[in-house]
């Protein structure tokens, strides 16, 4: 927080015994600046200033949310990987005759829109997310005067909701489609795919409409801007990162059947 | 207080106490859930053996043994023993218990989801045991899984609901095993206390946060994997399944899949997923043997890169089981050659315990013991590796008893020495209570005579089986009497006696672990109080900081310094939390 007040430097020894055989080779002081604290809030005076305080929590949930989406992207790229694997593989029939079953499946046209809504969403988002983080604001509400952070993010994270909801309608509409030309699941290798993957992704979206959910009834309940923002910005990279997968996926989708 | 607001407090505390956010309580609810996981998957075990070299034995309580039944003991044996013990138990038990005073924070970073991460385990548990009372009983297909077996509910009696249950077992525990990685990751960047660099950390925190990372990556495919077997069973799929299969009388017509896809994936999991359950018995070891040798840990910086590389290289070996599965013989090639290459970083570790406590004049504590059976154990488990890794040997030793034998030595019994060493050294802190802060020590007669006994049972049981794995014995086979072709009769016949004497030594070995149960037992009432630092370490674990104390660590772990100048001629060593040294 820009506020907070810095505590003065503490004095610390920072005299090395040559016995010590510190790692440090020498070449590096033996204390390190960029280690947090042993708990949250002491010691900010050993970090840089803009990373004191508060946002040392905001730091460490970016950090879980951040390492939760690599798993997330593993999994994803696993079925990604299966995705080529089954298209290029086929087998042999009783006649030794090579049979790839593999039909591509051709994409219903809302899928477009659909994809340009979750690009517009994830503006939204990102506008929604640094309303949270405009600094006169954040001294206001820091100093006590209302919560303006609060009130100029809400509408732009209800409708990053509103247009998540209707992605998803968007999918199940696509989905109704090409049940109606009698594509289905279980059809063919390539629908098999199509379904798992837009399903899979719809269950992300499902629980990021949910995440949206929560942070409005985060910012509605939370009394402490930190912890506001904490739940925005952690539904933002969420949110993003779907839209990032989603632009992935829809071009595998389209491009590479 | 109102007596209403009274009443309703009692229940609320009680809720607290159990499903509580705090590190401790988790960790030792993790061990816990192992310690049942363990004993349910020992006896298993015993029943297999016995079995084995007695077919028509009846077992109390419960009769013949079919061989279905025996399958099925396999199978949880092997996922018990694998995801509920040696996952859970090094990672999220001492890593919950000990990481975070290790690097001088208080909590861990997101103690809410720590909690999470231990109700959803304990969840998976569950459903796991109960997978044996459904229809059908629990699966039959290994730890592994392979389809297109697994794949067909009508391919055996456990592989309809009890292997769905199996897959929603180890999909929740993966769940659960991924808030833990995310938890130990951030914990492990964001709250190290103020001069913790990197280097400094003790090889523990490396192992944890690199067994983290590989938890991340292995365990998410291996939610996919899980999936896609999961569609192929009710959804209509078929990933996995092959044309023109025969299963249990049914020819499967449908399907384009590869069940050498399964493989792939599920192996992409499984090798890092034998690395996260040994790395951290490696760092513990290698700490274990600096603080009871004096020693600094030979070459600290390579043990941390080795860590780190056989994270990494353990992500790239995979296809070495899969040498027999129909792979291309060059992509085989390449894999033999990426598992060489894991053998390196391995040895270095092996040099660097060797040279620890080379010509050191150790004590030899219970700690120190296990530590250095564990490296005895991985270096006898991992001679067998780099043959293994040849596809050419690979074709001959593949499923048999040799394999067997491989990894109960360098991961079951490595892993379980690992488990015994830290449970011996960190007991004080297990015992730790707030009328008893330095808690209480395990009885060094009992664990002396615990270590020889298991030490001595481990090789007795698990070093025959390269023998009759080399003779040609089957795994997964549920007994060695009346098979069809006699020649085949005759080999197995000859080994014999070699499986009789494997099952002696198993129940000689299970015996003696009730020496360690009457050891925790005893001590966990009565033993031995503990001092403040009771084996005098240098890693901040042992250090109890007041609540307002702010917590520093000045140097990095193991430090003793021999003075030879002084007159008094004695030791002195530096722990990470203490100041300055002492005036001399
Ligand atoms: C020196 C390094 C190692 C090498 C070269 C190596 C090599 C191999 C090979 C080639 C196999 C496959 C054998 C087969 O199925 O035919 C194998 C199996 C296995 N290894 Fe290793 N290994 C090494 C270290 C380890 C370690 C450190 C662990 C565990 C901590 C481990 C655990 C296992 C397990 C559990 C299996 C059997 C899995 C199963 O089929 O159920 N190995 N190893
Ligand atoms: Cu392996």
């Amino acid at each position: 927080m820009p506020a907070t007040i810095t505590p003065l430097d503490t004095d610390r020894t920072r005299r090395r015994n040559p016995e010590d055989g510190d790692h440090g080779g020498g070449k590096r002081p033996p204390t390190d600046k960029r280690t947090g604290g042993g708990g949250d809030g002491d010691n900010w005076n050993d970090r840089p200033q803009g990373r004191r305080g508060p946002r040392e929590r905001l730091d460490r949930y970016r950090l879980g949310i951040f390492f939760a989406l690599a798993g997330d992207l593993m999994f994803f790229v696993a079925i990604v990987s299966c995705f080529f694997v089954t298209q290029s593989s086929g087998h042999f029939d009783a006649n030794a005759r090579y049979i790839n079953e593999w039909l591509p499946t051709v994409i219903p046209p809302i899928l477009w829109l659909n994809t340009a809504v979750i690009v517009v969403s994830s503006i939204t988002m990102e506008i929604g997310r640094r309303r949270m983080f405009r600094e006169i604001d954040v001294m206001e509400e820091w100093l006590g005067l209302g919560n303006p952070t609060t009130k100029s993010a809400m509408p732009w994270i209800a409708v990053t909701a509103i247009l998540g909801v209707l992605f998803l309608v968007g999918q199940w509409v696509a989905w109704r489609q090409l049940h109606l030309q009698h594509v289905f699941m279980a059809s063919n290798p390539s629908s098999h795919f199509f379904f798992l993957i837009t399903g899979i992704h719809g269950a992300h979206l499902v629980l990021g409409v949910a995440a949206l959910i929560a942070a409005l009834a985060g910012l509605y309940l939370s009394r402490s801007i930190a912890t506001r923002q904490i739940i925005v910005d952690c539904a933002a990279w969420y949110w993003h990162s779907m839209g990032v997968f989603w632009l992935f996926l829809f071009s595998l989708l389209t491009c590479f059947q | 207080m109102t007596p209403s607001a009274e009443s309703r407090a009692v229940p609320r505390s009680l809720l607290r106490r159990v499903f509580t956010t705090d590190h401790h309580a988790i960790g030792l609810g993790y061990l816990a859930l192992a310690f049942v996981a363990v004993v349910a998957g020992t006896l298993m075990s015993l029943v297999m053996r016995v079995h084995l070299v007695w077919p028509d034995r009846l077992i109390p309580l419960h009769g013949p043994v079919t061989p279905e039944e025996y399958l099925a003991l396999v199978t949880l044996h092997g996922t018990l023993m694998l995801f509920f013990v040696l996952t859970t138990a090094p990672q999220s038990g001492f890593g919950n218990l000990i990481l975070p005073s290790q690097i001088g924070a208080r909590e861990m970073a997101f103690p809410v989801l720590n909690a999470l991460g231990l109700w959803t385990t304990v969840a998976a548990l569950i459903v796991l045991l109960a997978s044996s009372f459904v229809e059908g009983g629990a699966a039959i297909s290994g730890w592994t899984a392979y389809p297109p077996l697994s794949a067909i509910a009508s391919a055996g009696p456990g592989q309809g609901l009890g292997l769905d249950l199996w897959l929603a077992s180890i999909a929740i525990f993966g769940v659960g095993s991924l808030f833990g990685a995310v938890n130990t990751l951030a914990t492990i960047v964001a709250k190290r206390c103020d001069g913790m660099t990197w280097e400094r950390m003790p090889l523990t925190v490396w192992a944890w946060f690199t067994a983290a990372l590989l938890s991340l990556i292995a365990f998410s495919v291996l939610l996919a994997a899980l999936m896609l077997l999961f569609c192929d069973r009710h959804a209509g799929t078929s990933f996995f399944l092959p044309t023109g299969d025969l299963v249990n009388g049914t020819l499967h017509t449908g399907g384009n899949g590869s069940p050498l896809l399964w493989l792939h994936l599920f192996w992409f999991f499984g090798h890092p997923e034998v690395y996260i359950a040994i790395l951290p018995g490696m760092g513990l070891t290698s700490m274990i043997l600096a603080n009871f040798a004096r020693r600094r840990v030979f070459a600290y910086r390579t043990m941390i890169v080795t860590t780190l590389l056989i994270g990494l290289l353990g992500i790239l070996v995979w296809g070495h089981h899969m040498f027999v599965a129909g792979l291309n013989p060059f992509v085989g090639s390449a894999f033999a050659i990426s598992t060489m290459a894991i053998a390196l970083p391995s040895a270095a570790k092996v040099i660097s315990w060797l040279a620890t406590v080379w010509r050191s004049r150790p004590s030899y504590p219970t700690p120190m013991l296990f530590a250095l059976g564990f490296v005895s154990l991985f270096v006898a488990g991992g001679l067998t590796g780099p043959i293994l890794a040849q596809p050419i040997l690979d074709q001959y030793l593949h499923n048999t008893y040799f394999v067997v034998a491989h990894f109960h030595l360098i991961m079951a019994m490595a892993g379980i020495f690992g488990l015994y060493a830290a449970t011996y050294y960190w007991f004080p802190i297990l015992t730790r209570t707030a009328s008893m802060p330095n808690g209480r020590l395990l009885s060094e007669t009992l664990g002396k005579w615990h270590f020889w006994t298991t030490f001595l049972g481990a090789y007795a049981t698990f070093l025959p089986m390269h023998i009759a794995g080399l003779a040609g014995e089957p795994r997964h086979y549920a007994q060695f009497i009346g098979i069809p072709n006699a020649a085949a009769q005759h080999l197995i016949d000859g080994a014999m006696g070699m499986q009789r004497h494997i099952t002696y030594s198993a129940i000689f070995l299970i015996s003696a672990q009730m020496l360690f149960v009457v050891n925790l037992l005893v001590s966990w009432r009565r033993g031995e109080l503990a001092g403040e630092n009771p084996w005098e370490a240098t890693t901040s674990e042992w250090h109890r900081p007041a609540s307002n104390e702010w917590i520093a660590v000045y140097r990095a772990p193991c430090i003793y310094i021999q003075h030879s100048g002084n007159e008094s001629g004695g030791e002195v060593f530096l722990p990470q939390w203490v100041p300055e040294r002492k005036p001399e």
